[in-house]
């Protein structure tokens, strides 16, 4: 499929020419598949530090076990994938554990220890890296005062909404301040209002930390959002990126049955004059 | 299924099972140490567990002595009841007994536990907080279970014995001297050595296929039910079988 890998390769050039430091993630023809059935084939694409990725896509696409795959969760069949300059795919278990302190990761249905109480949830990697109780608390107290969530700190998770529970998960995530973040469809099964809430968090963290983040989305919403919209300090409000314009630091790809059918800006996924992205923007 | 694929699939689950059992062991002496989930699990097993092993215990004692008094009685040998009653509980039914008992009610529960947290991606989100869910899950149940397993065992061979004093002398008119002594008398190490290993390799059973299914879990909460049901089948039989095993091994080494 030629005009796949012109696409792939024009949006790989895109995104390494706006930085010349060593990309944050970088996928060199990754192919996964279970049981002889290919769910990523020739994954090839990098994120410069302080750049998100959104990616995009209907569902079975292959969007969550990229992420995985990212996190070290799974390994990849054939191909190459190199988070922070380090290979994921050929590390022992041991170093994945030191590399996964600098990645936060929200997963699809939150994945919050049920046992544990949201504090004890939020603590979780700080208790696991040997902080001290004092710092602790401040730390669970700052992460949850981010997701707005300060009251619910002595909740259980079933005792939370979706909404509630998923920014539990994002605070949990970044309670370390992670140089990498990756989000499974965090709005995915939550209503419209609670999914901007999440977005707007998901913007937040952008902006404040300029933290590096790769986010599945099967709503378009969500990526038109992040791409023309930018959290205001000052106001603790998102605005318009002035001038109608896009986001610099947000680049979007959409996979289509475990290809890369597009990567690029909004602007360009709007020109995209593929059949395929014109259906699925319609 | 076609039976290569079938096979392919029981090989790749021995493997599996292997691997993760290995892991568990070697993680023992490594850090970090999870005391805290170390004695959640071994209050939960052996103080849990204590009531149902109490109970079975001193029953089985109790019947083992009714029904053996009966037999013996017509050759004459009641008297050798206490004898068979501690022989019997100490290398046989105490351990299998007890290890059947823990494994009905904590193989499920480990593989209900650990498979609920593999279908919500908790386990997930354990590796990607950078904690070993085999170091934080498997090890501490393991060495609990083997631990707590054999304090259970000998508390039931002791309350088993007990039980058959008690049927013995107020059931059957044996005097409780004679029944103690006899107990005692024809106990060697070898029976001790038998009735100790067997709850260490049986409690190492019940804890690494509890755990296995459990972290294999797959298919939602039905797959949670399939995994409980298949870690107290499974350990059921691989008990039954080792103590076989083990039972011949002994009678081969020390002639009893």
């Amino acid at each position: 499929m030629p005009s796949e890998i012109d696409r792939t390769s024009a949006g790989a050039d895109l995104a390494t020419t706006n930085s010349q430091q060593e990309p944050a993630v970088e996928f060199k023809r990754v192919w996964m598949g279970f049981d002889g059935h290919s769910v990523l084939h020739n994954i090839s694409f990098t994120t410069q530090s302080g750049q998100m990725l959104i990616l995009l896509g209907p569902a079975g696409g292959g969007k969550s076990i990229l992420l995985k795959l990212c996190n070290g969760l799974m390994q990849p069949d054939r191909g190459s994938i190199c988070v922070f300059g380090q290979e994921v795919s050929s590390m022992a278990q041991e170093q994945l554990f030191v590399l996964r302190r600098d990645i936060g990761m929200v997963f699809q249905e939150s994945a919050l220890f049920d046992s544990l109480s949201v504090r004890d949830n939020v603590a979780y990697r700080l208790r696991e890296e040997g902080e001290s109780e004092q710092e602790i608390n401040e730390r669970v107290t700052e992460s949850l005062r981010f997701v707005e969530l300060e009251d619910a700190i002595d909740k259980f998770p079933a005792e939370l909404s979706g909404g509630m529970r998923r920014r539990v998960a994002i605070a949990r995530a970044i309670i370390s301040h992670p140089k990498l973040l990756l989000y499974d469809s965090p709005t995915g099964g939550l209503d419209p209002i609670t999914s901007t809430t999440i977005i707007e968090l998901v913007m937040k963290q952008r902006d404040v930390y300029n933290g590096t983040a790769l986010l599945v989305t099967h709503r378009l919403q969500d990526a038109f959002m992040l791409a023309t919209y930018r959290f205001n300090h000052q106001t603790n409000q998102r605005e318009r990126v002035p001038g109608n314009g896009i986001d610099p630091h947000t680049t979007l790809m959409v996979l289509r049955e475990g290809g890369i059918a597009f990567l690029g800006n909004l602007i360009e996924l709007l020109r995209c004059e593929d059949p395929y992205i014109k259906e699925y923007l319609a | 299924m076609p039976f290569g694929e079938f096979l392919r699939q029981r090989v790749l689950a021995v493997q599996e099972y292997s691997l993760m059992s290995w892991a568990a062991i070697t993680n023992i002496g490594r850090r970090p140490f999870y005391m805290t989930d170390l004695y959640t699990q071994a209050d939960l097993i052996g103080v849990g567990s204590l009531p149902i092993v109490i109970l079975t215990g001193f029953f089985t004692g109790g019947v083992l002595a009714l029904q053996s008094a009966t037999t013996l009685g017509q050759f004459g040998a009641k008297s050798v009841t206490g004898e068979l009653v501690s022989l019997s509980m100490i290398k046989e039914l105490g351990p299998v007994l007890t290890s059947l008992m823990v494994s009905g009610r904590n193989a499920s529960g480990m593989a209900s536990e650990l498979g609920s947290m593999q279908v919500t991606e908790q386990i997930d989100a354990m590796r990607a907080l950078g904690t070993d869910p085999l170091k934080k899950l498997v090890t501490p149940r393991l060495i609990s279970t083997v631990f707590m397993l054999l304090f259970l065992t000998i508390l039931s061979d002791a309350l088993g014995t007990i039980g058959g004093g008690l049927v013995a002398t107020t059931m059957l008119g044996l005097d409780a001297s004679q029944y103690f002594h006899m107990a005692y008398q024809f106990l060697m190490y070898p029976d001790i050595l038998e009735g100790v290993v067997k709850p260490l390799i049986f409690g190492f059973i019940i804890a690494s296929i509890g755990c296995y299914f459990g972290m294999s879990t797959r298919g939602g909460t039905q797959g949670v039910g399939r995994s409980t049901t298949q870690a107290v089948v499974f350990s059921s039989i691989f008990i039954i079988v080792t103590d076989f095993v083990i039972s011949r091994l002994m009678i081969g080494v020390f002639g009893r």
